[in-house]
């Protein structure tokens, strides 16, 4: 029970990484920025909820759901703000993708560092992260069940919503079909009329901002308000649970469970030295370098990742 | 029957920097009339469509829509003007359906239901006489469907002029007449149609009139009822042209490769040769003609020794040690330096044989370069072999140190088979050598490999144009699905025979059949 609850409660982390970097990489870019961008929205988050607290230092079940919903948009704007920088690179200078996303990540992560040690006053964190880890009311009278489905946190549901969501615009709306042209062909995208410059800048910037949730919630629910170096580990997970779940938001709520638990698994095994625990985490990579193998045997189309992942498009290039 | 002008264009240029695509072209498409737009490689036919597609803006000149003048920045504003491209190189999502590609980018309001897009587009098919089905994906279609997607696509948007770019290029002669008939019935609906092409007998059959372009500029257009091959392509190249093929009898004839019961399998364990036999003969051109990706490319391969075989035997007649070599023992550096010599021009043109970013001197040596004693490498004699290539052959290129990515494709393609050619090889294998090229250089490419069979070799040429096949060779093989369908005598063929060998069902029992009566004939 307590390795299910811990498995949801940090694949909920993975979740939104990994959501945001499959609406980036269905345009056709591959964001390794995504750990730099999920610490950046969390440095954002922070600085909002810090600034929040002390404009009011006791907040009430009103003030703290505002504070929640303030640091969500500000931790969103800080990782779109990295998400826009990285697409001004790889999409209007065409830059190549991999090196512009490995330098997001180094400088997010970094000034992540700078904000969290320097500027963020962290005192009022335990008081805040209680707004944002309240549970539904009910949800202590329902035994197991209760325990399972509505012990969590606000932004447990606002993760589930957001993947089922992006699944739905993706494969039945006409923009999930543009969206998805566009990084398949986007020569082909362009002949069709549609703006392929402004659906990858667009899908880059939401995705970033969602992936940044990620890492606000990291902080403040899963790690209840404490500080710590982490958030690059999660991001680089969260991009092999894209691969992992063959860039389809829905299957990725269960992946990210399973990743969650495969995270954690080493807590819960006793009498293993620290070295081996090390080994155990591991397990979600070598579980994701299994899913490739498998796919890429079967070889069907709709397993492989959009076609024209991470190749810059230029319309007069001949 | 009174014209009313559909698209006009006046004055347009387009400029790639210094170099010229078009310049002052003047252009009228009437309604209800199929024109042909005819020119050699180079001369501006895709660049000016693609103005009119909105791919390209033109950087002077006027564009008139219905007497309306019109600016056309991207391919949404052509769609609202009702025009339509389907581009040489399909654009279609592969993982879509053909439903869903039709409906891309299309913003009509109505809401996005798959089902009822399905019916429209088998509405849109059944009215021109189109097979398609609106639940298949792209990656699962052949070819001519893929093709009949891309129309229909351009059709569902409500367009009346439509521009095809080398339709014809991927089709068998029995799909192109198919396509044709679907042209002629819309041209009967009111529609205009643009067909860009290099094949002059599909311009007299198909379109009313012809416009000539030649190095970008517009040289004038003719009906095509006046026309005869021979005035349109002296109208395209500014002056007289030869355009027989002087196909020698062959001398001196030998059997230089005996195939055997090839089997091969792709990456993916896909059978791509199935019981391949033939016997290439010296001072022979041995034709190979098939629907794009039914082996030609293992086949050569397999002989070249780059291709692992399931089992199957090649073996080689050496002409100077008069001894015979089982190839499948060998190395692809042995089977070269036997003389089987591989000029596989693939679809990308730079992809295999010359590397894009290295000049025209390095290209050559990179056949050389084991050739050297010393340590450093020798760049007098690939120098001097450039040097001729470039005289000989009429390369247009600013100098032998030019690297090859920017040469046009013609160039290109003659510095590969040159360079092939160069090394006085035994066997020729040329796949695709004139793929695109205009008819003058085609001409001189086909000149060249004559040239290598009066002189004795056996020359294994795969081809894409049916006609060029049955001037060129000797004897075609024809095959269809990784098997040999039928080898012909490319005197007494037809275009027709071939194309039903090429589409042959694959029932194994019809194929084995028929093999036994043409090992029969060939007895």
């Amino acid at each position: 029970m307590a390795l299910l609850l811990g498995a949801i409660s940090i694949g909920i982390a993975f979740l939104y990484g990994c959501v945001g970097e499959i609406i980036t990489e269905k345009s056709g870019h591959l964001n390794l920025g995504i750990p730099g961008i999920m610490s950046f929205g969390a440095a954002g988050g922070c600085m909002a909820v810090s600034i929040w607290m002390s404009w009011f230092p006791q907040p009430n079940g009103f003030t703290g759901a505002l504070m929640i919903f303030f640091a969500i948009v500000i931790a969103m704007l800080f990782a779109a703000t990295l998400g826009a920088l990285y697409s001004f690179l790889t999409v209007s200078l065409r830059c190549n993708q991999n090196v512009t996303g490995l330098a997001i990540t180094t400088f997010g992560v970094g000034f992540t560092m700078f904000l969290m040690e320097g500027v963020v006053d962290r005192t009022m964190f335990a008081t805040a992260s209680t707004f944002f880890t309240a549970s539904l009311p009910f949800a202590g009278a329902l035994g197991w069940f209760g325990e399972i489905f509505f012990s969590h946190g606000v932004m447990t549901y606002l993760a589930i919503a957001i993947a089922i969501i992006s699944s739905w615009v993706l494969n039945k709306t006409r923009v999930g079909l543009n969206l998805r042209a566009v990084g398949e062909n986007p020569a082909t995208a362009d002949a069709a009329g549609i703006n392929v410059t402004a659906y990858k800048y667009v899908a880059t910037c939401i995705g970033s901002g969602i992936a940044g949730l990620g890492g606000l919630y990291y902080i403040m629910d899963n790690l209840s308000g404490s500080w710590e170096y982490g958030i690059e580990a999660i991001g680089w997970l969260a991009i092999a649970l894209v691969i992992f779940t063959m860039w389809r938001p829905n299957l990725s709520i269960l992946g990210a469970f399973l990743f969650g638990g495969l995270y954690i698994a080493a807590e819960f095994i006793t009498g293993v030295s620290f070295s081996d625990k090390a080994l155990l985490k591991l397990l979600p990579y070598v579980v994701t370098i299994i899913v490739l193998i498998i796919t890429s045997v079967i070889g069907k189309k709709e397993t492989q990742p959009p076609a024209a992942l991470g190749l810059p498009y230029f319309r007069e290039e001949r | 029957m009174e014209k009313t002008v559909a698209l006009e264009m006046r004055k347009v240029s387009k400029y790639f920097g210094e170099v010229i695509a078009n310049k002052d072209v003047d252009l009228t498409v009437y309604q209800g009339e199929i024109l042909a737009i005819l020119g050699e490689n180079g001369s501006g036919k895709t660049t000016l469509m693609n103005m009119i597609a909105g791919i390209y803006y033109p950087d002077e000149g006027q564009v008139f829509v219905r007497g309306e003048e019109v600016l056309i920045r991207s391919p949404h504003d052509a769609f609202a003007q009702g025009i339509g491209m389907i581009h040489q190189h399909f654009k279609l999502v592969d993982v879509f359906t053909a439903a869903q590609n039709i409906v891309l980018g299309v913003n009509d309001g109505k809401k996005y239901k798959l089902s009822d897009i399905n019916a429209r587009v088998q509405e849109i098919a059944d009215k021109y006489g189109f097979h398609i089905d609106p639940k298949k994906k792209i990656y699962e279609m052949s070819v001519s469907e893929k093709q009949t997607v891309e129309i229909v696509k351009v059709l569902y948007r409500g367009a009346d002029i439509l521009i095809l770019d080398e339709p014809t290029a991927v089709l068998t002669p029995q799909e192109t007449q198919k396509l044709f008939a679907v042209l002629k019935k819309m041209k009967e609906d009111g529609k205009s149609i643009i067909i860009i092409t290099h094949k002059l007998h599909e311009v007299l059959s198909v379109s009313d009139r012809v416009a000539v372009l030649r190095k970008g500029e517009y040289i004038g257009s003719v009906e095509t009822k006046g026309a005869t091959e021979l005035s349109l392509t002296e109208m395209m190249v500014g002056r007289k042209v030869e355009l027989n093929i002087e196909r020698s009898e062959p001398k001196d004839v030998k059997d230089r490769l005996v195939v055997t019961g090839l089997h091969c399998k792709n990456r993916d364990g896909v059978e791509m040769l199935n019981d391949v036999s033939f016997v290439a003969r010296s001072g022979e051109i041995l034709g190979v003609a098939g629907i794009a990706g039914s082996g030609q490319r293992e086949l050569l391969e397999a002989i070249a020794g780059l291709q692992h075989l399931e089992s199957g035997e090649i073996l080689y007649h050496d002409p100077v040690s008069e001894q015979e070599v089982n190839l499948r023992d060998k190395t692809p550096l042995q089977i070269r330096e036997l003389g089987v010599r591989l000029s596989f021009v693939p679809e990308d043109r730079l992809g295999m044989g010359l590397v894009g970013n290295m000049d025209i001197v390095d290209n050559m040596m990179l056949r050389s370069y084991r050739k050297g004693k010393s340590f450093f490498v020798d760049r007098k004699k690939p120098q001097t072999l450039a040097e001729t290539i470039i005289e000989e052959l009429e390369v247009a290129t600013p100098g032998v140190h030019t690297p090859v990515r920017r040469l046009s494709g013609g160039n290109v393609q003659k510095v590969l088979v040159g360079r092939e050619i160069a090394a006085s090889p035994k066997v020729l294998m040329a796949a695709y050598p004139v793929r695109g090229l205009d008819i003058n250089s085609s001409y001189t490419i086909y000149n060249l490999l004559n040239k290598q069979k009066e002189n004795g070799v056996a020359v294994i040429f795969v081809g894409e144009d049916l006609d060029v096949l049955i001037d060129l060779c000797d004897r075609i093989l024809v095959i269809g699905g990784g098997r040999v369908t039928g080898v012909v005598d490319a005197r007494t063929t037809t275009k027709e025979e071939i194309g039903l060998l090429m589409t042959k069902s694959d029932s194994i029992g019809e194929i084995k059949a028929e093999e036994q009566t043409e090992g029969a004939e060939n007895e």
